[in-house]
């Protein structure tokens, strides 16, 4: 089964990255955006591909429960805004990041509001886990931390 | 200038134990060399023709004379002695070794400095004006500004693997010394129809390949409001920039492709989700960073007797008064001039500093300039609060140390790349063409007669010496293996920004210095009263310069 990293610890599930060229669902694979369409029941789950608009999922925000946004490479950042602004548009659901990117990004991926990490390859999966908090202090306000350090020093100010 | 908190410090020293620890990965073979690409590129670290380039952040171009005093120190232990003052104010180091990196970044962390985001598909070092807070005809002090997008750009966990590089510019004043038009975003501090100040965005500028100045996205945007309408242009930027092509990946080709209205509907929809959230700006962050910038303990002095008293000394001594002409400017406060160190001496790299200038350089300031530095965009430094009456003891100093070459604004004073001497990207060298056009001007009445010329040299289309904006361009080119060098003619970089056309056929790298003193020859032929090389040529376009140049070139 692949592994992954949920709730800041390495475990496994049975999801596997999708297919994008096959026009059915595979069994235990993502279903694709356009998979996800075409069904004729609501999925609770789907994949985002780099250059897949995040509004089609709008009116599902509150039906799905794991959605995941596949990095075919790292260097590719789309996911991250994709992440972002699902977050912003309200879903609390799984957001899983999937794919080639690497442990150097999980923090990043994390503060956009990822909270799920199955990198496509396994074998570095503590590195993952121990690049998930190489920061303790950021200045932008994130999903994690929704107040920007400077609303926080703000308080502080007011306090003293 | 700004002072980190714990929170900075913090932030700089996770970010070095972060850059040690991958450049150990790397070296263990646990990272990739694709892997560690961005990731060095974003600590400023490039890998060139003869060693890594380190390129240091110099946030806006301010600098401590303790700062300055650290990199003199890191160029001499870690380098070979000398620094280079980049076209966007920052610092580069030749020489360093990959290995040491870390070690220096951790010197630069203890003197509130870091190399992050200084290269790499991410947001870069925000610039502005050299003469901010200084200048008279400034409407605010553009720094805290420029602090606040410092703070929020740095590290920002959405916009790390942007399709490409992303600059951001500052100016606040009626003359653009930020060079705005040709950023991925501009932003001028200017007044609505109220007197209320505000923000102009503009969006989509560059150099590079493809030359494109910004177009105006927001006429005014109320100050609080600044952070999520960045954050807003970026995240349209991140979802929709090309990424199948380096060179058309870019903001400017985007908001070509789309159009700005479009461009301009796709941003304010993104803007509908972050306005008025958390990121909007509080009345307390902006006088927090404000508060940093308050102007120093000037003394209360009666410009006028200064002004006479550097008069009688401009007379008796003529070398003196050429420097105090065209190295000095006014200042707001009566009885300071803004004084340019040349970096720009005939037989130096342009933009090239060495460790004891540098040294000396830190002493100077602290001794008549509060203590502070600048670096500018033309790849020279700034004092910018000196009482005039020490200008002379001060021009006595820096002219021992070789930092007084009076020729801020004209010809040789040229912006100029590394080039094919450093950089593995070059179709040609840049630095030899720039000084032998320093040679052929060496001339100081003809120098100064010629007026302000803005030259600048690039020795590949990727425009790090900013060609297309000079009102002479020379980019040099690869002819079937050999260096040539193209020119055009009429950029600008000021409020009138301009890219430059094309002269015509290149010339051999012998042929440019005539080539330039062709040019300059058509002008003073053709100039009226007392325009300027830029007017005429504005004036007459570019045909009589095609003319003479290729006439005597055949
Ligand atoms: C020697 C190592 C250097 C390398 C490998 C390098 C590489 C590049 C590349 C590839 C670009 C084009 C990026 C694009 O069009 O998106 C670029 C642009 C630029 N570089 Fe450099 N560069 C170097 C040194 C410098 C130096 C020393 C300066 C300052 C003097 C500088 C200033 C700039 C500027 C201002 C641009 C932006 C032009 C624009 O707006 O498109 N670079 N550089
Ligand atoms: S313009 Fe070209 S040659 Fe000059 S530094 Fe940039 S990449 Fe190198």
């Amino acid at each position: 089964m692949p592994k992954l990293i949920k709730n800041d610890a390495v475990s496994s599930d049975s999801w596997q990255r999708a297919l994008p060229d096959s026009d059915q669902l595979a069994k235990g694979h993502f279903p694709t955006l356009a998979q996800w369409q075409a069904a004729t029941e609501t999925l609770p789950t789907v994949q985002l591909q780099p250059g897949d608009e995040v509004v089609t999922l709008v009116e599902a925000l509150d039906t799905l429960e794991l959605i995941a946004v596949d990095f075919p490479v790292f260097t590719d950042g789309r996911g991250f805004s994709y992440a972002r602004e699902l977050r912003q548009r309200g879903y609390r659901g799984e957001l899983r990041a999937t794919g080639e990117f690497m442990p150097d990004q999980v923090h990043y991926l994390r503060r956009c509001g990822f909270d799920a990490f199955q990198p496509a390859d396994a074998s570095r999966i503590e590195e993952y886990l121990r690049q998930l908090r190489v920061f303790s202090e950021h200045y932008q306000a994130s999903v994690d931390e929704p107040l920007p350090l400077f609303r926080r020093r703000d308080s502080e100010s007011q306090l003293a | 200038m700004y002072i980190y908190d714990q929170y900075d410090q913090r932030i700089v020293d996770e970010r070095v134990a972060q850059f040690r620890d991958q450049t150990r990965r790397y070296l263990a073979g646990e990272l990739s060399d694709a892997e560690f690409l961005p990731l060095r590129l974003q600590n400023g670290l490039y890998v060139q023709r003869l060693a890594p380039m380190l390129r240091i952040a110099v946030p806006y171009g301010l600098l401590s004379s303790k700062q300055v005093r650290k990199l003199a120190h890191i160029t001499r232990h870690y380098d070979k002695g000398y620094a280079h003052v980049s076209t966007r104010q920052n610092i580069q180091l030749n020489w360093p070794l990959l290995e040491e990196v870390p070690d220096i970044l951790a010197e630069l962390a203890s003197v509130q400095m870091h190399a992050i985001q200084t290269s790499g598909n991410c947001i870069r070092n925000t610039t502005t004006d050299q003469f901010a807070g200084v200048a008279a005809d400034e409407r605010e002090d553009p720094r805290p500004w420029c602090e606040i997008i410092r703070q929020w750009s740095t590290l920002h966990p959405e916009f790390a693997f942007l399709p490409r590089k992303f600059k951001i510019a500052v100016c606040a004043s009626e003359e653009d010394r930020a060079a705005i038009h040709a950023h991925d975003i501009g932003v001028e501090l200017l007044p609505n129809a109220a007197g209320e100040l505000g923000f102009k965005v503009l969006v989509g500028g560059g150099l590079g390949r493809t030359p494109v100045m910004g177009s105006v996205i927001c006429e005014w945007l109320e100050k609080r409001h600044l952070l999520t309408y960045l954050e807003s242009i970026l995240r349209v930027y991140n979802q929709h920039g090309r990424r199948d092509n380096k060179y058309k990946a870019r903001i400017k080709i985007l908001v070509k492709a789309m159009g700005i209205d479009a461009f301009r509907d796709a941003v304010e929809a993104e803007w509908a989700l972050l306005k008025d959230g958390p990121s909007t700006l509080t009345e307390c962050e902006i006088t927090r960073a404000q508060s940093f910038f308050t102007s120093p303990a000037y003394a209360a002095l009666d410009g006028r007797s200064s002004q006479e008293a550097l008069a009688a000394r401009a007379a008796t001594d003529p070398i003196f008064g050429n420097w105090l002409a065209r190295n000095t400017r006014a200042h707001r406060v009566p009885g300071y001039r803004a004084v340019t160190i040349s970096l720009k001496a005939t037989g130096i790299a342009p933009g090239d500093v060495t460790d004891r200038q540098l040294e000396l350089l830190a002493d100077l300031a602290d001794r008549y300039s509060f203590g502070e530095l600048r670096t500018t965009h033309q790849q020279n430094m700034v004092l910018a609060d000196v009482e005039e009456a020490a200008l002379y003891e001060l021009w006595q100093h820096l002219q021992k140390a070789g930092l007084a070459t009076a020729n801020i604004g004209y010809i040789t004073d040229l912006i100029c790349c590394p080039g094919g001497d450093y950089c593995s990207l070059a179709n040609a060298k840049s630095i030899p063409v720039a000084e032998a056009i320093q040679a052929r001007f060496e001339d100081l009445d003809y120098l100064y007669d010629l007026g302000p010329v803005e030259l600048n040299i690039s020795g590949c289309m990727n425009a790090c010496g900013h060609h297309h904006i000079g009102h002479i361009g020379i980019l040099g080119v690869d002819k079937k293996g050999a260096e040539f060098y193209q020119v055009s003619l009429g950029g600008s970089q000021s409020k009138d920004a301009a890219i430059g056309k094309i002269l015509g056929p290149s010339f051999s790298q012998e042929a440019v210095p005539d080539v330039v003193e062709n040019l300059l020859g058509t002008f003073v032929s053709l100039r009226e009263g007392e325009e300027t090389f830029l007017q005429t040529y504005n004036r007459v376009g570019i045909e009589p310069f095609k003319e003479r140049v290729y006439a005597k070139a055949d």
